[in-house]
């Protein structure tokens, strides 16, 4: 599949709409308000529908949260990674688990490390770890009993 | 018992909701599944997890590479050379480093044979969950020949750490090919055994036709993936669509069933062993001899960047994301793991079904709990 067809596409379609470096597989960034439609879009693009999500995860940068979105077309075997910034002190982002009931398990995941809470999430509950733990995987992280740094 | 006990009477609307696990010998591992039943009936199931979260992705941010390759074999412990491969192959993507071809060509030959093993595995366990205690003792015969292989080579059996980013950490054993040319010979005989004890058998049948379907749309849209999503016909065979290490030079086909049920996803894991041992007979005889490791570094710094790998384990699509932004240790290692995407769509597959045949599906999804808590 043509991806550079795909980023005019979604180009005309979407403002704010840039290009991931830095990563190996071909990427976009984009606002996180519209980011609910923008998956839409990739779900039914025409030219093969990015309809199996095959990894959602979140990354911690210091002074934001990096969500990313690792879709693939299964008829055309395209792959595109969605990013998008989300603020750090109050990171809410639309849930995605109305397209792909994977990423109801996935954004739970990442609610529960991250703290990153996802707007209108059918069942939003903690998965791993206890209530009143903290969020492991952000950088300031500090467990005063297990000290893992060195 | 006292009278107070004897006078609960759970009327039809009430919900009746057990416990199933974390110490239930059928999720083979600390699982617990909350089940709410009507009579015999399931009408939903709540997957609990946590019970053995280690942390894996917090502790490789203060790990180097090499260092990380070790926690790997912890997770999917019976995919424990696959999911070593994974990281090794995203460091190596990342420094662009080719590794020689008899490294891709044993790396490839391991990853089948662990394939094997926990497909042996899978098989006695999965016949012993619906009552046939035969089938452990079959398979776990077999299952000593492979182990010897490794113990052999590695000196380990089941977690044996053998890949180090630019290659292994050793040459194998002079008697490595001999050995693996004796048990594909001994295994082709002893495979139709298997199909005479458990694949023919009519209870077997019973119990697993027409059980927890799984359309293809569902599995691609759960992201169910290795055997169980190639059992609903969703085509998802990494090896096949993204080649790796030395899947490119071999001819295998993807084992397809478009049924959906429970007896489409053990066929599908039956047939995965008979192309493993067709993938590694084409190698076995091959493998060039240009050293088992490229010239590395001591320290390996990745480049700033984020670097991802598929990979197929025996239980589906592993994908490892690596976020460096140049010092020795990640920043960010996300493992996408099969078992997390396979065990969630048990409530879908499950409910509606009888309790007893909820052991039969989560047998057929091949859950290792260790990959889902990470």
């Amino acid at each position: 599949m043509d991806i550079s067809q795909l980023k005019i596409k979604l180009g005309e379609k979407f403002k704010g709409i840039e290009e991931a470096d830095k990563i190996d597989l071909s990427g976009f960034i984009v606002p996180a308000d519209q980011l609910h439609e923008i998956i839409v879009f990739l779900k039914e693009y025409e030219k093969g529908k990015f309809n199996y999500l095959f990894n959602l995860t979140c990354t911690d940068n210091g002074d934001s949260f990096t969500m990313l979105y690792y879709m693939e077309s299964v008829e055309e075997r395209a792959n595109v990674v969605v990013k998008t910034n989300i603020d750090r002190e109050k990171p809410v982002i639309p849930t995605v688990a109305d397209l792909f009931p994977a990423a109801e398990y996935l954004e739970r995941e990442v609610y529960d490390l991250f703290g990153v809470v996802f707007e209108n999430h059918p069942d939003l509950r903690r998965l791993f770890l206890e209530d009143d733990f903290g969020y492991p995987l952000r950088k300031d992280f500090k467990d005063e009993i297990n000290i893992i740094e060195r | 018992m006292s009278e107070e006990v004897k006078n609960i009477i759970v009327s039809e609307n009430e919900d009746y909701v057990i416990n199933m696990g974390p110490q239930h010998p059928s999720t083979h591992g600390v699982l617990r599944l909350e089940v709410c039943l009507n009579g015999e009936t399931v009408k939903w199931l709540r997957p609990h997890c946590g019970y053995i979260h280690r942390g894996i992705e917090k502790m490789c941010e203060s790990l180097t590479y090499p260092q990380i390759i070790h926690l790997t074999d912890r997770m999917d412990y019976l995919s424990a050379h696959i999911n070593n491969e994974a990281v090794c192959l995203c460091v190596e993507k990342a420094l662009e480093v080719e590794v020689p071809e008899r490294v891709k060509y044993i790396r490839t030959i391991l990853a089948e044979l662990t394939r094997l093993n926990s497909h042996q595995l899978w098989w006695s366990a999965f016949g012993m969950d619906l009552g046939a205690l035969t089938t452990f003792f079959y398979g776990l015969r077999d299952r000593e020949k492979i182990l010897d292989i490794f113990e052999e080579s590695f000196g380990s059996r089941l977690l044996h750490s053998f890949n180090t980013p630019g290659g292994l950490m050793h040459d194998v054993h002079p008697n490595f090919q001999k050995h693996i040319k004796e048990f594909i010979k001994y295994f082709r005989k002893k495979l139709p055994e298997y199909n005479q004890l458990l694949t023919d058998n009519v209870i077997f049948h019973e119990r697993s036709k027409g059980v927890g379907y799984l359309t293809k749309e569902e599995a691609i849209a759960w992201g169910v993936t290795g055997p169980s999503g190639r059992g609903s016909g969703f085509e998802c065979d990494i090896r096949k669509h993204y080649p790796y290490s030395a899947y490119d030079k071999v001819e295998f086909n993807e084992i397809l069933y478009t049924e959906g049920d429970t007896f489409a996803r053990y066929k599908a894991r039956m047939d995965e062993m008979w192309e493993s041992m067709n993938i590694i007979e084409q190698l076995v005889d091959n493998i060039p001899d240009d050293g088992h490791t490229a010239k590395m570094k001591a320290v390996l710094k990745l480049p700033e960047g984020e670097y991802n790998q598929r990979v197929e384990t025996a239980r589906g699509e592993l994908d490892v994301l690596i976020k460096s932004d140049g010092n020795k240790t990640p920043t960010r290692v996300k493992f996408r793991s099969p078992n997390f995407n396979n065990l969630f769509v048990l409530n879908k597959i499950a409910s509606g079904g009888k309790i007893a045949d909820l052991v039969a599906i989560s047998g057929s999804l091949d859950l290792v709990i260790p990959d889902i808590d990470r």
